[in-house]
């Protein structure tokens, strides 16, 4: 068409959007970055230093970061950037542990709850609206009450709060893939129940939850840190980013470095999780729905 | 292009509009040089498949285009005034006061948080139309005007406690309340029933006869035919072809506006070749006619060139290089590949259902009867068709069928042997039924399972969304397990319903929507099935793919002695592939017989409301609601 | 087929929310009854002599004291007995002893509740408000705002509390002096923990809320209501709010349950008083009564909640009002 008179713009502009979905790629890149750097510190701390996270220096205690101290030194002169390369895998393990229990144990429930009949859905049903009921940090609160304080036991006790969150999530997804078309039409091709559990309903539905597990480790590095915090995780002098954190606590005033940097380090480990997640969560979503 | 307008001061002028969309990958022009005009108390129907541009037509004219788009016109001039220069305070002023919009299915476009009183209210109190005390008083008569009855009660409920019918008025009432002078509905009819759809359309036509200027939107050619009084054709955002209706209808000049009238089963006679798509044609270039790829007639100019306007009499015009001038030549004609099928081989019984009985618990904890006392048989190699409205039990008796919904009652028999229900003893053969307990349980009807099949409304839904094709219809072939024999075998089927073997290795989600449906019925046919029960299989899908899945359905099942047990509320589709008829109302099966007998002699007066309200192109004008259906010979 | 049942529905609807309501009740005692089952199931469950474990691992008590626990907890009694005599006194508000504390948890937990209190609402006010302003003002509005919105927002809500907390008193109340370092006597003191305590809430909230905003104005009614003549803004408060206000409504039911048990940490970063600290305590000195009434006090809290806002669902959405057929 060739415009004859005046052509004139009508309503709002266009809008530059094919900027818009390369945007947000950046994000992802950093996310990455800093998730692999994370994991390999935290397999090989010594690396990235030749210092001891353990090695105490009255002389240089409460030193203020600078050149022979990035993240400067703690009340008895452990240097701080040493002591988070070494507190990684020790705060990675226990968000990590307590993830992969609470998913695997929610899939238990989850699926048991779904394809077990009415009887066993009911009662774990019910089971899961009354631990849902209990604020996760109590519950977990309560399982280091009955079971005492340690590292094995914030796992277990993290993992026994979020249990129940991921229950429901995989029952609900089973459910939608339960009475989905293509269940229906395997059921109409003669497949026997195991194989359609197995090829059909298994894959589908735990797909979107191992999505939302991503977001959901972010969590739980963030209640382990907590609870360690609390003096209830792991027991000094070991290094982990939420026992410095707490250590750091009582010097706020002439050290402020000894807490903000390892509280840092789980934040920018935890945005980076959750960077990461919420892009395999939209991915996810672009690729099941039409 | 331009046509002569129809009054001297048209209410709307739409000159060289252009509307360009910019969504994250490159520019797409949606809608192309697209001119009207429309005066008051006419109707302008424009019709096209989706994406064809008019949709997004109409919204330009309410300036609801959204911000990732660029419309652009020479002129675009309504009631003396110039809307492109309008801002948004401007149009806010003119929406709904000028012009109303009626969108289809009134369940979502209503507010469902809302009252239907509110809603309606809404118009009145933004342009202060009254005062305030007196908008309930005028919601209520605005009400009573499009024939809700007890608008009191009606006002205080909300969308979706009302029927659909119902909805559709309460929503074009708050599209008039503030007296437009222009209302343009899309699609305002498409989620009704035909019986429901007639009435709406009847209401239409009672607001234009009160002066009210129409902008009809359809996909329906034979659902404008008896309102607008003008027609034009849209296809990839251009106006292919533009008259007077009858004009348009009687004498099509552009294969595109053909192919859409032939692809209407209710207008030609049973088991005719429905879809007169060209496959193969090479790509036309970005200048070329966008119809150039599926148009027998295309040659290399039309896929260099866009065509001009090719006059075609007084206010008509079509958009082509080679408008089929030749009257004579009518579009039935054109397309009829074969006449009138042969009468269908009689083979023996395959499913017998004996007064199946379903009800479910409603809302309100009173009983529904999907299903009651209904009994049918099915034999080989026939087609039967199953028609009623939303609601009437047709999905429900499919799926008993099918062996997916346990009855309450009855029995259903599979050649010969218990398949679903009660296992009542006398007869019983040693079959799929194990006989335990009196019911049948899927353990037993495991190994029968592949001579019964489904096809679907949402084949998408039907595909596990991790599976390829290859994967979709190799889970289904009967035979080769794995390996070469079993890709062959995939290979033969996707060329059987006319894929071709590309198409392997491709996921459901990348594939259209005519295309998942040959996948569908693909795998529908792998396991070599006796019946093959569909469940609207092409309401979904637009005219032209309709015909070609029809078609296609029809051929298979003459070919292959497939016996067809075909759901659908439409009676054309029905009338296309059926032998025979079952008509459902309420769960009930209220007449039944030879699909000829049931179209010309109807007997329940049920069944003579649905055909009476088969809306038909041909005959414009409102004498068509009411007229009985004829088969055309 | 549908409008006789409409009908009906209709005059049914009123007596739907009296009926929803009565059903929500309903549940939730059950939950609770539940949740004691689960708390006296795990005073009989913990290894070793449940005697030891009531009295935590580092009192040293006198034989008569053991002995006292052992007639008041009926450990001569059978088991179903002892039951109905624990829910029985739950019922009444008494929710055991604390040996250590030589206490009634009742009591103990009635002396700290207050504080907890101010601190757990004034989090939710913050944090509702935080969130309706950040989603209400970008949700569908330029690329550029919406990402910031949304970045602050992940930011927000993955900062571990405990420390923006000890960021937030390093820069607030050592550094500038602006608000105390500890205590519960002033509302200056409140501001920090209730501002630490609503931020990752307010992150998450706002990103729910901004989602089911977004997701209303694509829908078709708001075609219609712009068609009406409506602004975009009217369209935002009239219709969009409402359907976003269903999914917002639920987790931010949820979430104020976890913020009583994010008390805990923020109440130790702050050196507040209040059911935190004394949780704290208590878990640190296994004295299992007092962690299980507040585990039992939080559930009751929650299911209150969790009852008030299907309520409230039912009240806007009356697509609710109705169970659906169990087809």
């Amino acid at each position: 068409m060739t415009a004859v008179g005046s052509v004139v713009p009508l309503g709002a502009g266009a809008v530059p959007s094919a900027r818009r979905r390369r945007r947000g790629r950046p994000a992802l890149v950093v996310a990455a970055v800093v998730l692999l750097l994370v994991t390999v510190v935290a397999i090989a701390p010594g690396l990235f230093t030749d210092a001891s996270p353990t090695d105490t220096d009255p002389v240089n205690a409460l030193a203020a970061p600078g050149g022979s101290h990035w993240f400067g030194t703690d009340q008895i002169g452990r240097d701080v950037f040493t002591r988070i390369l070494y507190g990684a895998r020790t705060s990675l393990l226990l968000g990590l542990g307590a993830i992969a229990l609470a998913v695997g144990g929610g899939t238990l429930l989850g699926l048991t709850a779904a394809l077990g009949g009415r009887v066993a859905d009911l009662v774990l049903m019910r089971l899961a609206d009354i631990l849902i009921a209990m604020p996760p940090v109590l519950l977990a609160l309560l399982v280091i009450a009955v079971l005492g304080a340690g590292t094995t036991n914030t796992v277990l006790a993290i993992a026994a709060a979020l249990i129940p969150v991921y229950g429901r999530l995989v029952r609900a997804e089973a459910m939608v893939v339960r009475r989905s078309g293509y269940v229906e039409a395997a059921v109409g091709l003669g497949l026997r129940r195991g194989l359609l559990v197995a090829r059909h309903v298994l894959p589908n539905a735990l797909g979107p939850v191992l999505v939302l597990a991503t977001v959901g480790f972010g969590t739980a590095l963030i209640y382990a840190s907590a609870l360690s915090f609390l003096g209830l995780g792991t027991r000094p002098p070991a290094p982990e980013w939420g026992l410095m954190l707490s250590e750091g606590r009582d010097f706020l005033q002439t050290a402020w470095w000894i807490g903000v940097f390892p509280g840092a380090a789980i934040a920018v480990t935890v945005i980076a999780v959750n960077v990461a997640g919420r892009y395999a969560q939209a991915h996810f979503a672009g690729r099941t729905t039409r | 292009m331009t046509m002569p307008g129809a009054a001297d001061h048209p209410l709307l002028v739409v000159d060289g509009l252009d509307v360009t969309f910019h969504p994250g990958s490159g520019p797409v022009r949606a809608v192309r040089d697209v001119s009207f005009t429309l005066g008051r108390g006419e109707c302008l129907a424009l019709v096209g498949e989706s994406g064809s541009g008019k949709s997004v037509t109409a919204r330009t004219l309410v300036g609801l285009i959204g911000a990732r788009a660029a419309a652009t016109a020479r002129r675009l001039v309504f009631d003396g005034r110039d809307l492109s220069t309008l801002t948004e305070p401007q149009w806010q002023a003119v929406r709904g006061r000028r012009i109303g919009l009626v969108l289809q299915d009134a369940l979502v476009s209503l507010d469902p948080l809302r009252t239907v009183g509110a809603e309606v209210a809404e118009t009145l109190r933004t342009h202060r139309v009254v005062d305030r005390a007196e908008v309930r008083g005028r919601v209520l008569s605005l009400l009573t005007d499009v024939g809700i009855p007890d608008p009191r009660q009606r006002a205080r409920q909300y969308p979706h406690q009302l029927s659909g019918g119902l909805r559709q008025r309460a929503l074009i009432a708050s599209a008039i309340a503030a007296g437009p002078a222009l209302l343009l509905a899309d699609e305002p009819t498409t989620a009704l029933d035909v019986t429901v759809q007639a009435q709406v359309l009847d209401l239409l036509r009672r607001l234009k006869h009160s002066g009210m200027a129409l902008l009809l939107i359809s996909h329906d050619l034979a659902v404008v035919a008896g309102l607008a009084d003008t027609i034009a054709v849209m296809h990839s955002g251009l106006i292919v072809e533009q008259g007077p209706t009858d004009r348009v209808l009687s004498s099509p000049r552009h294969p595109y506006t053909r192919a859409l009238l032939a692809a209407a089963p209710a207008m030609h006679a049973k088991g005719a070749r429905l879809s007169d798509a060209a496959s193969g044609q090479p790509a036309a270039g970005p200048d070329g006619c966008p119809y150039a790829l599926r148009c027998r007639l295309a040659d290399q100019r039309c896929r260099d060139e866009l065509p001009a306007p090719a006059d075609a009499g007084p206010g008509h015009g079509a958009l082509c290089w080679y408008p089929m001038a030749a009257p004579e030549e009518t579009p039935h004609r054109l397309s009829v590949v074969e006449t009138a099928r042969p009468p269908a081989p009689r083979g023996g019984l395959l499913i017998e259902a004996e007064s199946i009985s379903k009800r479910f618990r409603s809302p309100d904890q009173t009983w529904h009867h999907a299903a009651r006392d209904v009994s049918f048989q099915l034999r080989a190699g026939e087609a039967l068709g199953l028609v009623g409205e939303s609601g009437s039990g047709k999905t429900t008796v499919a799926r008993i069928v099918l062996g997916l919904l346990e009855p309450d009652e009855g029995t259903v028999r599979l050649a010969g042997a218990p398949w679903n229900g009660t296992a009542n003893g006398a007869g019983a053969s040693a079959g799929a039924a194990g006989q335990s307990g009196g019911r049948i349980r899927e353990r037993d009807r495991r190994a029968y399972r592949r001579r019964i099949q489904a096809i679907y409304q949402d084949p998408m839904g039907s595909f596990d969304p991790r599976y390829t094709v290859e994967r979709i219809i190799g889970e289904a072939v009967a035979g080769p397990r794995r390996g070469r024999d079993r890709r062959v075998k995939i290979i033969e089927l996707l060329d059987q319903v006319g894929l071709a073997a590309n198409m392997l290795q491709r996921r459901p989600r990348e594939l259209s929507g005519g295309q998942r449906q040959r996948v569908a019925i693909a795998r529908a046919l792998a396991p070599s099935p006796d019946v093959i029960v569909c469940d609207e299989p092409v309401s979904a899908l637009d005219v032209s793919i309709q015909a070609q899945i029809l078609d296609l359905l029809t051929a298979l099942q003459r070919g292959l002695g497939v016996a067809l047990l075909f759901i659908s509320h439409d009676l054309g589709v029905i009338h296309h592939v059926s032998d025979r008829l079952l008509v459902m109302k309420d769960g009930r099966v209220v007449e039944t017989g030879d699909v000829r007998q049931v179209f010309s002699q109807p007997v329940h007066t049920y069944t003579q409301e649905l055909l009476a309200a088969i809306p038909r192109p041909g005959k414009a004008g409102e004498a068509e609601v009411g007229q009985h259906a004829t088969v055309p010979p | 087929m549908r409008s006789p049942l409409a009908t009906r529905r209709a005059l049914f609807s009123r007596r739907g929310i009296i009926q929803g309501a009565a059903e929500r009740l309903l549940a939730g005692t059950a939950v609770m009854l539940g949740a004691a089952t689960l708390a006296f199931a795990a005073l009989q469950l913990v290894p070793g002599d449940t005697v030891a474990v009531l009295l935590g691992p580092t009192t040293t008590a006198s034989p008569e004291i053991r002995q006292q626990i052992r007639t008041e907890f009926g450990f001569d009694q059978p088991v179903p007995v002892r039951y109905a005599r624990y829910v029985g006194n739950l019922l009444h508000g008494d929710l055991g002893s604390s040996y250590q504390l030589q206490q009634p948890v009742s009591k103990l937990i009635n002396d700290q509740i207050w504080p907890t209190v101010q601190l757990t609402v004034a989090a939710v006010a913050v944090a509702v408000v935080i969130a309706v302003v950040s989603a209400v003002v970008t949700a569908g509005r330029r690329p550029a705002l919406r990402a910031t919105a949304t970045a602050w927002e992940l930011v927000a809500l993955s900062t571990p509390p405990h420390w923006l907390g000890i960021m937030l008193l390093t820069v607030f109340s050592f550094q500038l002096r602006i608000f105390p370092v500890a205590g519960a006597q002033s509302l200056s003191s409140l501001v920090l923990p209730a501002v630490t305590l609503a931020l990752s809430v307010a992150g998450v909230l706002g990103q729910v809320l901004r989602e089911g905003l977004e997701a209303a104005l694509e829908q078709p009614f708001v075609v219609t209501a712009r068609s009406r003549g409506l602004s975009q803004s009217a369209v935002r408060l009239r219709h969009a709010f409402r359907h976003a206000a269903t999914p917002l409504l639920t987790l931010a039911g949820w979430l104020t349950g976890t913020l009583l048990g994010g008390t805990v940490v923020i109440e130790t970063v702050f050196s507040r008083p209040g059911i935190g600290s004394l949780t704290m305590q208590a878990v640190t000195s296994r004295d299992l009564p007092v962690v299980l009434g507040v585990v039992l006090l939080s559930a009751f809290a929650v299911v209150l909640i969790f009852t008030v806002v299907d309520l409230l669902h039912l009240v806007i959405d009356p697509r609710l009002r109705t169970t659906e057929a169990a087809l």
